[in-house]
């Protein structure tokens, strides 16, 4: 548990920061908040020669309004996430979601910015975004581009980031007034990544659900938005039948690895389950 | 206030002042500890020191084809490169095992286990080492592995241990296969089949007690620093018998036992882990006497998991025999035990399966027998009584288990057939089928207390009510109540039937009472976090009349403490403890003699009151200890020799026996698999209680670490013998999150033989707890015929359990 040799570097701004990165090569790694890189490093799973921190950055850490949206800077961290009312007015979902990754130390230090590039299928932001309907903002040496979170992840760690490429802000429209939404996630231990985890934001009017966007986490090699499992939603009064089908429609797009958290069918099962869970909660917290 | 008023203040006053045996006194480590001044081995730092790393192997088995060494000793910074055939000439690539085998310390043809030691980086910085390590080539060719212990004495199984082929009769008789370690028995095998051949009702089931490992927060780690021009060696360590590794050391180096000097400095936590000697050790040793510097070895979490000793992994085939109204006739135990590559266990000597045969445990069962074979596999090895004495906890779930299993096939109620087994109050000292005489013990009292406090009818009737519930489909809760009546057996132990390494597993204790009435005190154990410097202070301030705040308790340097075996099998208690009192009355007795000259007085004259000898009849004429300690410098009687100190080794005669209720209940999900505690009550007697609160501590930890082995803990392999989940992310350590919370209680059944009537706490929870959280999990399910469920009990298990039954529709 002794990582390699590297060098640190500690740009202030995404220009220096971006134009290291491109000059340094696939030797070089952004380092946000460490808690997803270091202990990689310290397994030697991952062994960069450069680290680009990108904490002495201004105007990375941010939560705001623009317009319909909410912008939150890459390097914001999950607990500024958690404290902040604004966030817990307009998107409660992600205080929720927050709230259960690892615990207050990690995210004292981890950011949503590196929950999200990571590209890790244990991480719960990104399915969360996916679910949200967010959009990332990369910046490059060329200058900067919106890439969808559905659209962003490609593989276990593999992300439509270019190289040189870093996410500078998190753009998430906000749901409408008086929408339901659960994030259920089931896991070992506190400081442990999901079982599964399911994140369900819906809609109601005269008891009719009239949008659903579910999103899964670590259930397959990289986040899952279960847009057919949420359109099955859409239309009804969420019956028994129909989350039935919803629920058999979300596991059908599982392929979860068998590890110590179980073999690959029961995580498939526990996807549905914290779908279920999720979707309840919703029911109950969306004004009809 | 009238006089009698006046002289009972004055002596509860004089007693408090003391905060002796029976007082909650505040750890007084703990004043470091929470400030992060403790000084572990890590902490230390040498002038000149190295750091050593090992090369493992990714194997589980393998011939080693070829070491080169050549690119790793290029690395600048890297000192040396130590391998089998550098430590050969020096007999030492092999080391001796505490259970009578030896041990590769570094592999010579062949690897064993995955993570196996292979090479010894040492090299100026620890982060270089670790390069290093990456830069040495070692050529493997794959062998079949064995990673079932039931496959390992099949007719054409691999052969593992080549270097032992040809020895079929190894430390403890025959061996039947090349991969049999040993094949122990005891009881009466006849008597035993006959009472089964007879029986009206007889249950066999197969209990699984898991591999897991103690998992200290300290991993392993050791600092060796060899003087070239004294020919000294100070090696300072986490080693819990301290004494014991400075035996072993010099055995095995050669170097006169009085030029090791042995230093265990702040242990984070041992838990059985830190009993054994380890590779690391010898080849810090080995570092630091061939380059004349100090060379520093410290394990990762990883390392730790993966090769330092593990603990259970006991396939116990367990039968009971009754009758019809649940009166147990008989016990009939085969054990199947997974030692892996090499027997490393750490057990007495003459104890190849420690004491597994307390496993008629709480019970007055006539006959018993019981038959252990031992096995190699190729994985890491150990077996180490992991927070409890040697392989009691098995013991205990055997018998916890199979006295479940048998309730419900006599449907009578698990609580009710254990009452009327028990062994009666009467019958102590109980002489139990597999050989121990239990000291004292009073179940019953004990037993009706703790259903009592828990309201165990109406837990059943909420039961009975859930269980209809849940058929109705109203509820998708299960309700399990766990029970278990445990008895262990510590303190290990008498002369006649305990040694490690031929040395009798006596302890010690030496107190020196300073001029002015302080004292320093040495003991041959070592804490890992106990709370020694605590509680022995507390048991001299009582015997002595001097406040525990003037006693220093030192512990873990060989060159100042007497020699002890250490700190496991929560033996510290019952032979330390005892010989700290045995030696405290020694100087007692001098005390005495020291008054009456001053007093001028017989010595029969005097009566001891708290913290002074005073003269029978005339309480206003006294010498306090202080006072004494003061005379016994300035002006001994004649004929006295000068000083107040006395020294114990204690050989105790007996082993103590203490005992306990547990009950648990548990929720669980039944889709989900996830069981939550909702209740854990623990009742308790460890005999005389010298710091409740000391206890309460203990018992919290060791129900814990019980909750973690039953719910989720485990060192499981695939069946490549890789090693999985070796890491804090999958290895469950509960946080206070998960960790239920513990109601405690006690009843008091003092030792009879024990000098201050103590028995030991420290893994009775451990021991008591892991088959009361199985327990509940099986009788959640029990009503809908499950049979028994495996440990551990983590939710995808269950949930398969769920599966298995058609509950998830
Ligand atoms: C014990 C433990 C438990 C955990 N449990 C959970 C959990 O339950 N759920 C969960 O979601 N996470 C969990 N985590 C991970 C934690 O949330 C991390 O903080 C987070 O995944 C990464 O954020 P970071 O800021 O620490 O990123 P870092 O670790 O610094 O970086 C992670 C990766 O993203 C890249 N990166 C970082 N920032 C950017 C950027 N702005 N642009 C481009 N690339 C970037 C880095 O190069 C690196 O490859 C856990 C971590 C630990 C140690």
């Amino acid at each position: 548990m002794i990582p390699g040799t590297f060098e640190y570097h500690r740009p202030t701004t995404v220009e220096s920061a971006v134009a290291l990165l491109m000059q340094l090569g696939e030797d070089a790694r952004p380092l946000a908040g460490g808690h997803s890189l270091i202990p990689l490093m310290k397994t030697r799973l991952a062994a960069p020669e450069h680290l680009v921190d990108l904490a002495a950055i201004e105007g990375l850490r941010r939560i705001e309004v623009v317009g319909d949206d909410v912008i939150i800077g890459a390097m914001t961290t999950q607990h500024s996430v958690i404290a902040s009312a604004l966030l817990a007015e307009l998107v409660p979902i992600l205080r929720e979601t927050a709230l259960v990754i690892a615990d207050p130390q990690i995210r004292y230090k981890g950011t949503i910015g590196g929950n999200c590039a990571n590209g890790d299928p244990g991480n719960d932001m990104p399915a969360l975004m996916q679910c949200l309907g967010a959009s990332y903002q990369l910046t490059g040496t060329g200058g900067s581009r919106q890439v969808p979170a559905r659209d962003f992840y490609l593989g276990a760690y593999e992300t439509a980031l270019e190289p040189g490429e870093i996410v500078t802000e998190i753009r998430i429209p906000v749901p409408p007034a008086g929408h339901g939404y659960g994030y259920e996630k089931l896991k070992r231990k506190v400081g442990d990544y999901a079982t599964a985890a399911a994140a369900v934001v819906i809609t109601m009017a005269g008891g009719t659900c009239i949008s659903a966007s579910i999103g899964l986490t670590n259930v397959s090699e990289t986040p899952l938005w279960a847009s057919d499992s949420a359109g099955i939603l859409v239309g009804s009064t969420l019956d028994a039948a129909t989350v039935n089908a919803a629920v058999a429609a979300a596991e059908a797009i599982t392929n979860p690895a068998s590890d110590m958290r179980g073999p690959s069918e029961y995580r498939t099962k526990m996807a549905g389950i914290m779908l279920r869970r999720a979707l309840d909660r919703a029911r109950a917290r969306a004004t009809v | 206030m009238n006089e009698q008023v006046k002289i009972d203040t004055d002596r509860a006053e004089r007693t408090e002042k003391l905060q002796g045996m029976g007082c909650k006194r505040k750890r007084v480590e703990d004043i470091r500890f929470t400030q992060g001044k403790g000084s572990y081995v890590d902490d230390l730092k040498l002038p000149g020191m190295l750091f050593g790393d090992f090369v493992r192997s990714p194997h589980a088995h393998a011939r080693i084809v070829s070491i080169d060494t050549s690119r790793a000793k290029a690395l600048p910074g890297v000192i040396a490169v130590l391998t089998a055939a550098d430590l050969k000439p020096l007999g030492l690539h092999y080391m001796p095992t505490l259970a009578g085998d030896v041990q590769a310390v570094l592999a010579e043809h062949k690897v064993l286990f995955q993570n196996q030691e292979v090479a010894f980086v040492i090299a100026e910085d620890r982060y270089i080492a670790s390069d290093a390590t990456e830069l040495v080539d070692v050529v493997y060719e794959a062998l079949p592995c064995i990673v079932d212990p039931f496959k390992a004495m099949l007719p054409d199984a691999p052969i593992l241990r080549e270097d032992i082929q040809d020895k079929m009769v190894g430390a403890h008789g025959p061996r039947k296969h090349p991969n049999h370690i040993f094949e122990w028995q005891i009881g009466d095998k006849q008597a035993t089949d006959d009472v089964f051949a007879k029986a009206d009702v007889t249950i066999k089931e197969m209990l699984v007690d898991h591999r897991t490992h103690p998992s200290p927060l300290e991993t392993c780690q050791s600092l060796a620093s060899f003087d070239k021009v004294k020919g000294e060696l100070t090696l300072w360590g986490t080693f819990q018998a301290p004494h014991v590794i400075r035996t072993v050391v010099s055995l095995i180096s050669g170097l006169p036992e009085h030029k090791i000097h042995v230093i265990a400095p702040d242990i984070g936590g041992g838990f059985g882990n830190k009993v054994g000697a380890y590779a690391g050790y010898v080849c810090s040793v080995v570092g630091s006497i061939v380059l004349g510097v100090p060379v520093k070895w410290v394990e990762d979490r990883m390392e730790n998991l993966s090769t330092t000793s593990f603990a259970r992994d006991y396939h116990m085939t367990t039968e009971l025999a009754a009758t019809k109204d649940g009166k147990i006739l008989g016990m009939r135990v085969h054990v199947l035990a997974d030692h892996g590559a090499f027997d490393a266990c750490a057990d007495p000597s003459k104890w190849p399966a420690g004491f597994m045969n307390i496993c008629t445990g709480s019970y007055d069962i006539p006959v018993a027998h019981l038959v252990v074979d031992g096995v190699y596999t190729n994985k890491a090895s150990g077996g180490v009584a992991y927070r409890c004495s040697f392989r009691v906890t098995e013991a205990v779930f055997a018998i916890e288990r199979a006295i479940e299993v048998l309730a419900q096939k006599l449907g009578m109620d698990a609580a009710e057939l254990r009452i009327k087994n028990f062994i009666k109050a009467e019958q102590f000292p109980y002489h139990s089928a597999l050989g121990w005489e239990y000291d004292s013990g009073d179940y019953h009292t004990a037993m009706k207390k703790a259903m009592d406090a828990i309201g165990y009818k109406a837990l059943r009737a909420e039961q009975a009510e859930k269980r209809e519930a849940f058929k109705r489909g109203e509820t998708r809760e299960l309700m399990g109540i766990g029970i278990s009546f445990f008895t262990e057996i510590v303190g290990a132990g008498p002369a006649k039937n305990c040694d490690i390494l031929g040395i009798a597993m006596f302890d010690s204790a030496e107190i020196r009472i300073h001029p002015t009435g302080s004292v320093i005190a040495r003991m041959g154990t070592k804490s890992q976090g106990q709370g020694h410097e605590t509680t022995y202070a507390q048991i001299i301030a009582t015997e002595l009349g001097i406040p525990a705040d003037d006693i220093m308790i030192e512990e873990g340097n060989t060159d100042t403490a007497p020699y002890g075996l250490g700190t496991y099998g929560s033996r510290s208690t019952p032979v330390a403890g005892a010989a700290t009192a045995v030696a405290a009355r020694k100087i007692k007795a001098k005390a005495q003699m020291i008054a009456a000259h001053m007093l001028e007085v017989h010595e029969g004259d005097l009566e001891w009151d708290i913290d002074r000898f005073r003269v029978k009849g005339l309480p206003e004429k006294f010498k306090t200890m202080k006072e004494i300690a003061w005379s016994a410098y300035n002006a001994p009687p004649p004929n006295l020799e000068p000083g107040l100190e006395a020294v114990n080794y204690y050989e105790p005669p007996n082993m103590t026996y203490p005992f306990g209720a547990y009950f648990c209940i548990m929720d669980i999900d039944v889709d989900t698999g996830v069981a939550k505690t909702r209740r854990f009550y623990a009742l308790d007697d460890c005999g005389t209680r010298i710091n409740p609160m000391i206890i309460e501590g203990q018992v919290h930890g060791g129900l814990t670490e019980a909750f973690a082995c039953a719910m989720g803990q485990e060192i499981r392999y695939d069946e490549m013998g890789n090693v999985m989940g070796a890491s804090f992310m999958d290895f469950f350590l509960p946080t206070a999150v998960e960790t239920p919370k513990w109601e405690t209680d006690f009843t008091v059944t003092p030792s009879p033989h024990h000098p201050i009537g103590a028995k030991g706490v420290g893994e009775s929870p451990h021991v008591g707890g892991v088959p009361c959280f199985s327990n509940a999990v099986n009788d959640a399910y029990a009503f809908l015929d499950a049979g028994h469920i495996q440990m551990p009990h983590d939710a995808w298990r269950l949930w398969k359990v769920g599966e298995r039954l058609g509950l998830h529709g």
